[in-house]
């Protein structure tokens, strides 16, 4: 079973490999679309701005290759930038996101508090009922790595897997079918991070 | 709720981890790779590295250990000291650390700071700053590991690098540095009212009450501690359960099911 992490070419991937690895898995780390068509899994992290992350996708030809795969079904964990681009646009600059999934990105008004909201959150989830596998283990209020200045609100509400509290509420994770993806980052996040990609791997 | 985090500060030279007292006498505590897991092990929010050796041999052998770091550490890894061109910085981040810590570089030339938060997001871009307070009450900025005065008002130049662009300042006070009478409470106030991003208290913590009147009073997101840790006097855990007890939000440890 083939875990394929994304190279954007905006930040380090050293993280989120070695992360992967601990979760129980051997990623493959690429910027080849075949690879991606091919994955079984595919982790999308990001750092930096949207706009030179959706601008080098274009270039490598990974945008299609990304939407394709998420199309068919493959299991799709975003993470921070990865969550954000899942929108046509964002706030911050620039440049064609994937538009899977239909809302803004947004910065934080900064009436909030500190931008970026930097640092271990807690968040809850919403329905215990029907509780996302990916979230097997995590109890409510379990704290995760935040480093960021904007957010997304999905037109959908229906999507919003988690959420947290930084001056107001806002989204910090969406579940739409294969799609999951958080705007904390679980490669930053400790036990907490390394459940959730563990989770994430039995998908 | 946003949990006030505690980050053990390990002073790298040549490879080992060393504490400055008042920047001048050093004395070795072990190997920072190691020193990093415990940490980590006992709860950690952040790890902060600072090469104090700053030469280029410094810098190679700090970018192995960040390495090695990021091999076995899940939380948060920030790396100052010698940072000097965007090109370091993109050493360091591609090495594994999540933010660099900047100092001496921006006070010769700030728009390093606006050019490394537009390539790295800001999010990455931690500017160091040592300050000192001058006999008209005000702040002065030093550079060079605290031995070169820069002329700069301190209140003025934390606004200057918001603005350009700094996700989060690591405010050291010059004063107090190494001598474990607690943060000087007054100049973290004055920075944290003043700046819209986050700040790192630094510089003085002698028992943990230190830890709470810095989060506090002073009104800082996080606290850098050095010396209180890496002989053993407490843990991460004691500090924070200390911290708990004064009622600042802390995150709680993560207890695998």
């Amino acid at each position: 079973m083939a875990t394929v992490v994304i190279d954007s070419g905006s930040g380090n991937l050293r993280s989120v490999h070695r992360a992967l690895e601990a979760a129980g898995c051997v990623p493959e780390c690429t910027a080849d679309p075949d690879v991606v068509r091919r994955a079984d899994r595919i982790v999308v992290p990001g750092q930096g701005a949207f706009g030179d992350c959706v601008h080098n996708l274009e270039n490598h030809g990974m945008r299609e290759a990304i939407i394709e795969a998420a199309n068919s079904g493959t299991p799709y964990l975003g993470i921070c930038l990865g969550l954000q681009i899942l929108f046509a646009s964002s706030e911050e600059s620039e440049g064609q996101g994937l538009g899977l999934l239909d809302g803004d990105v947004q910065r934080f008004a900064p009436d909030v508090g500190k931008v970026p909201h930097m640092g271990w959150n807690s968040v809850t989830w919403e329905n215990s009922e029907s509780r996302d596998p990916i979230l097997e283990g995590i109890p409510q209020e379990t704290y995760f790595y935040f480093t960021h200045s904007y957010h997304v609100e999905p037109t959908d509400s229906n999507v919003i897997a988690l959420r947290c509290h930084y001056g107001h509420d806002f989204v910090a994770a969406i579940r739409s079918e294969n799609l999951f993806a958080c705007q904390f980052h679980p490669e930053k996040s400790q036990g907490a991070g390394i459940a959730l990609l563990a989770n994430f791997l039995k998908a | 709720m946003l949990a006030k985090r505690i980050i053990p500060c390990l002073d790298v030279k040549d490879g080992r981890v060393v504490k400055g007292i008042n920047f001048v006498e050093l004395r070795d505590a072990g190997d920072p790779v190691e020193q990093a897991t415990v940490y980590d092990a006992q709860g950690a929010d952040e790890i902060c590295f600072l090469d104090i050796s700053a030469s280029p041999e410094g810098k190679a052998t700090i970018l192995d250990i960040v390495r090695h770091t990021a091999d076995c550490v899940f939380v948060p890894l920030t790396v100052g000291g010698g940072v000097r061109t965007v090109d370091d910085c993109r050493k360091l981040l591609e090495a594994g650390a999540d933010k660099v810590a900047i100092n001496t570089a921006a006070t010769r030339r700030p728009e390093l700071i606006s050019e490394a938060a537009k390539r790295f997001g800001s999010q990455a871009i931690v500017v160091a700053v040592d300050a000192k307070k001058t006999p008209d009450g005000r702040y002065e900025i030093y550079s060079h590991g605290g031995r070169t005065p820069e002329g700069l008002d301190g209140l003025e130049w934390c606004k200057q690098m918001a603005d350009m662009g700094a996700g989060e300042l690591l405010l050291t006070s010059m004063d107090r540095d190494g001598t474990r009478q607690g943060y000087e409470l007054e100049l973290t106030r004055l920075i944290v009212d003043a700046v819209p991003i986050p700040v790192i208290a630094s510089g003085g913590v002698g028992v943990l009450d230190h830890m709470t009147e810095g989060l506090t009073t002073g009104g800082a997101d996080a606290v850098l501690a050095a010396s209180i840790f890496h002989y053993g006097e407490h843990t991460i855990g004691e500090a924070k359960a200390h911290l708990r007890a004064a009622g600042v939000p802390i995150r709680e440890p993560w207890n695998a099911s």
